[in-house]
């Protein structure tokens, strides 16, 4: 039997211990009405050699892509040493660090983990993460309605990601907080018109989800002059390079939180990733998740522990600040040694390399007829381009040539017509961007060239 | 040693960084970072090192016996890691269209359908990505169940004293006030108590089945008839689905909603605290509110279901789809265990923690719910031992890590005194369990004649015990470099 490893001799003394004559007698308890009968559903045990074929069979039909799409999930290279070092089986089969005594090599890493994203952020403080980072904007705005005491209204611009604000819509819905939504500007794509009236706090996406750099230093200051906290919403990948939310405007952000995936997670379909949130030394208290403090053994030796566990579900029950429990522990083992391995200069490079591939991407692309860009405005590693035919079709046409060509913005964003959301980092070469180029121009139909063959690849 | 106390100015792992980039952007210097992160500046070697002797400091289901009541730690097969992190399903872009994924999807396509089955729900998604989501999950299409039938009184949710923690706080962030039930003396709700809280008022009892005292809840028909007939709906927290999988299933008990945690049945790795993975299941009448995405499939093709097909959806719980790794390794695990090796699962769970219990109720040691079955689980309680040696259950716990076993649970559940909340799982062996009855006969023993070295216990630990006091008034929560 599959992981199981009692002999039948083990079986028949446990049940002599027990002082019953069979297994089925241990659920005598259960009522027989609600006994099930067999799984119909679940089909026959596979061996290791038959799933493993059965798998990369699978695999084999997902066939392999040249992707150009961003929109909150980000292909980087990921150091062959993390996951070597993440599935050692100390790392992966453990669990909450509980017992801290038998948990320092986790409960150490995670306040490694807890110094690197502080300073990344600009933060004092940071916890051990959350789910993911739509799930952590969500306990990044109940923690601002939480340390904030008057408000219950947050403002949220539509240069969030749009599943990112259905996220936070879904969590908090029930807890009686008003999510503004607050327009961007046509031109420069950016959140220029704030509203009237009392605030919690002011979400400000950097970059925001257009790839475009908003005016962070002014909206945190103005949401300070106006009695609300600034929530930064940033890729960390990103704050190598950009002002990180702690040096915003002339007191900075109060609470940082964003998506970690682009640390080592691989894309994988969408996770798992992990979210980081971050925060000035005074809202510590709000802090939903797990956080690791450095303390003394008896011996006076250093040495880590769970700390302000009364925040938490398993102590405060229905008084807590969040009903999660678990954080994304590997996915932050990866991360810290992702950072790790690349330092300061590295993760500088992954973004300066990111950045600059989209901006070459950029250019060839809007050399083609009938592409431009949406907003004239600096950017990250992200684009919008705005096309002249719907970017479905043209997408299909992509996949057909085994390219992923970028986020279709309909479906959310109607008002910008046929555009799309592009994104080249570090990964991609100048033959992989000209390839890019010369197939949207062929499909565009503006260079002569057979229509596109619906062949994929082999590679 | 630190990560930054290794770090020296100007070393770098070129190696891992892109090898050209221009040293600046154009960005306008307004947008831009002036000082330098702290991140450590290391060598690969270091950084492997590091990582690698920081491993070695923790215990874990590969190193140790783990048995953490209520946690499931049982062992994380290693084909099921292999095979989810295939080059093409790592590389898959979460907002890659469907047909570029028909390999990933049919796999999400058919653990629902597994877990369907497992459950006895009607329908299953698989987007909450931990237990507690998938409990939020749970209680808000509870909430928009009652809101789209127009019945707005229903204000309360009732939770077994018994209960995780995570039962009441999920509630509160779904709106709720939570009404706890007492628990009998024979670990079974108390139901004159149940029957005199439920009304127009209740939204619903969220129960967990075994409960977390380790025992099968009896009156189980009985407690669905009373919520439902108060126009309540009855929520299953699958924490302890490892107990009857394949034996029971929860939609036969009458449960509206479950959620299940993927990572303690069905052997996802618990990861030092995550990744989960929390699918719910649901009966027909709550089909329409479930979380997005769902795979869907139609004449062999396979594609999410989106806001759109579902306009009563609670929504989104994450950016894209969840914890498309976990699910995928879940998976693998249900695909070898097959149709028998599940029935297994809860049969060898339970004759373990049978055994257990029975030995150590021979050595002396008091059981909580001596008269019950155990499920896969069960609560020894060292009150006395405290009473007599003042020995308490954490010492025990602590002493235990020197003879190199993980601890169980601790002062949980909270009904019992001075507990142990221990959970074999079906994974371990006979011998096993044996080396640990004798541990903790041995500590037992220990405790009468030198109590003072189970007090001082760890000794074999990286650190002793550690000040928590200390950690919590003084916080240190990031390293500082010296001035």
């Amino acid at each position: 039997m599959p992981f199981i490893p009692h002999t039948e001799d083990d079986v028949r003394e446990m049940l002599a211990s027990i002082g019953v004559a069979s297994i089925d007698t241990l659920f005598d308890e259960i009522p027989q009405a609600l006994r099930s009968g067999g799984l119909t559903q679940v089909p026959e045990g596979l061996s290791e050699m038959e799933v493993t074929r059965l798998m990369h069979a699978r695999a084999e039909r997902d066939g392999h892509y040249s992707n150009f799409i961003g929109a909150g999930a980000y292909e980087h290279h990921i150091p062959a040493a993390v996951w070597q070092l993440v599935s050692r089986g100390e790392f992966y089969s453990a669990y909450t660090p509980y017992q801290a005594e038998a948990s320092q090599g986790t409960l150490q890493l995670l306040y490694e983990y807890q110094t690197m994203m502080a300073s990344l952020t600009g933060m004092d403080v940071s916890n051990a993460s959350l789910y993911d980072g739509a799930s952590g904007l969500a306990e990044a705005v109940l923690m601002a309605v939480r340390a904030h005491r008057h408000s219950r209204r947050i403002l949220m611009p539509k240069t969030v990601h749009p599943y990112y604000r259905r996220t936070v819509q879904a969590i908090v819905s029930a807890q009686n907080i008003e999510l503004v939504e607050l327009d961007y500007d046509a031109e420069t794509g950016i959140t220029t018109t704030l509203p009237e009236g009392d605030f919690a706090a002011l979400v400000i996406p950097q970059p925001n989800f257009f790839g475009c750099l908003e005016d962070a230093d002014t909206l945190t200051d103005w949401a300070h002059d106006h009695g609300g906290l600034a929530i930064g919403l940033v890729n960390p990948t990103s704050l190598a390079l950009l002002k990180p939310p702690g040096q915003w405007g002339s007191s900075g952000a109060d609470i940082a939180t964003g998506e970690g995936q682009p640390l080592g997670a691989p894309l994988a379909s969408g996770g798992p990733y992990f979210g980081f949130l971050a925060c000035k030394q005074d809202f510590v208290r709000q802090m939903p998740g797990r956080i690791i403090g450095r303390t003394v053994d008896l011996e006076g030796k250093p040495g880590f522990t769970l700390t302000l566990q009364a925040r938490e579900q398993h102590i405060r029950r229905a008084k807590a600040t969040s009903n999660i429990c678990t954080n994304q522990g590997l996915l932050v083992t990866a991360a810290t040694i992702y950072l790790s391995l690349l330092g300061p200069e590295g993760l500088k490079r992954v973004a300066l390399a990111s950045h600059a591939n989209t901006q070459a991407l950029v250019a060839k692309l809007t050399n083609i007829p009938g592409v431009t860009r949406a907003f004239d405005r600096p950017l990250f590693h992200e684009a919008v381009l705005k096309l002249d035919t719907p970017a479905a079709g043209v997408l299909h046409a992509l996949e057909a040539q085994g390219i992923l060509g970028g986020f279709d913005l309909m479906p959310t964003y109607p008002e910008l017509g046929n555009a799309l959301l592009i994104c080249a980092t570090e990964t991609k070469t100048e033959a992989d961007l000209q390839q890019f180029a010369d197939h949207l121009a062929r499909i565009m139909g503006r260079q002569q060239s057979a229509p596109p063959c619906p062949i994929k690849p082999k590679i | 040693m630190l990560i930054f106390e290794l770090s020296r100015p100007g070393r770098k792992s070129y190696a891992q960084m892109p090898a050209t980039a221009a040293s600046s952007s154009g960005i306008p210097d307004m947008f831009l970072r002036r000082d330098k992160p702290l991140l450590p500046e290391c060598s690969e070697m270091d950084v492997v090192r590091h990582y690698t002797q920081l491993s070695q400091k923790n215990f874990s289901i590969d190193t140790q016996f783990y048995p953490l009541g209520s946690c499931t730690m049982k062992y994380n097969p290693r084909a099921c890691n292999t095979l989810a992190m295939l080059p093409q399903f790592l590389a898959r872009h979460p907002h890659a269209a469907a047909p570029t994924g028909q390999g990933f999807l049919a796999c999400m396509f058919e653990l629902q359908e597994m877990l369907k089955d497992v459950t006895g729900m009607a329908a299953v998604s698989l987007t909450p990505m931990a237990g507690a989501q998938g409990e939020f999950a749970g209680v808000a299409m509870m909430r928009a169940y009652h809101l789209a039938r127009g019945d707005a009184a229903r204000r309360e949710i009732l939770v077994p004293d018994a209960a995780h923690g995570t039962n009441p706080a999920t509630a509160v962030m779904c709106g709720y006030t939570v009404k706890e039930i007492p628990t009998n003396r024979d670990g079974d709700v108390d139901i004159e108590a149940l029957r005199a809280a439920v009304g127009p008022h209740t939204a619903g009892l969220m129960l967990t089945n075994p409960s977390t005292l380790g025992v099968f809840e009896r009156n189980i028909a009985e407690i669905a008839k009373i919520v439902h007939e108060a126009g309540g709906l009855l929520y299953y927290d699958g924490a302890n689905l490892n107990a009857i999988l394949g034996r029971v299933k929860p939609g036969d008990m009458g449960f509206d909603v479950i959620h299940m945690n993927l990572h303690k049945t069905f052997s996802t790795p618990h990861g030092g605290g995550g990744p989960g993975a929390g699918p719910v299941g649901v009966s027909e009448r709550l089909t329409p509110f479930m979380p997005i995405p769902i795979v869907h499939e139609e004449r062999g093709t396979y594609r999410w279901l989106s806001e759109r097909d579902r306009p009563q959806s609670i929504g989104r719980l994450s950016a894209h789809m969840g914890n498309a790794g976990v699910l995928m390794r879940a998976y693998i695990y249900a695909r070898m265990l097959g149709r028998e090796g599940m029935h297994r699962v809860a049969e060898y769970a339970t004759l373990n923690a049978n055994y257990l219990m029975a030995e150590l109720q021979k050595a002396g040691f008091d059981i909580a719910y001596a008269k019950r079955r155990a499920s896969h689980e069960f609560i020894v309680s060292m009150k006395r031992l405290k009473d007599e040696t003042g020995i308490s259950a954490m010492d025990v716990a602590k002493r235990l890590l020197d003879k190199g076993f993980h601890a169980p649970t601790t002062y949980f559940p909270l009904l019992v005194p001075e507990c142990l909340l221990i959970e074999p799982t079906e994974t371990e062996s006979k011998q096993t369990l044996d080396a640990f009855i004798a541990a903790l006969t041995e500590i037992v023993q220990e405790a009468r004649t030198n109590p003072d070295l189970v007090k001082g216990a760890p000794y074999t630990t990286p650190v002793r015990r550690l000040d928590d006091v200390k950690a919590a008034r003084e916080l240190d929560l990031t390293w500082k470099p010296a001035a």
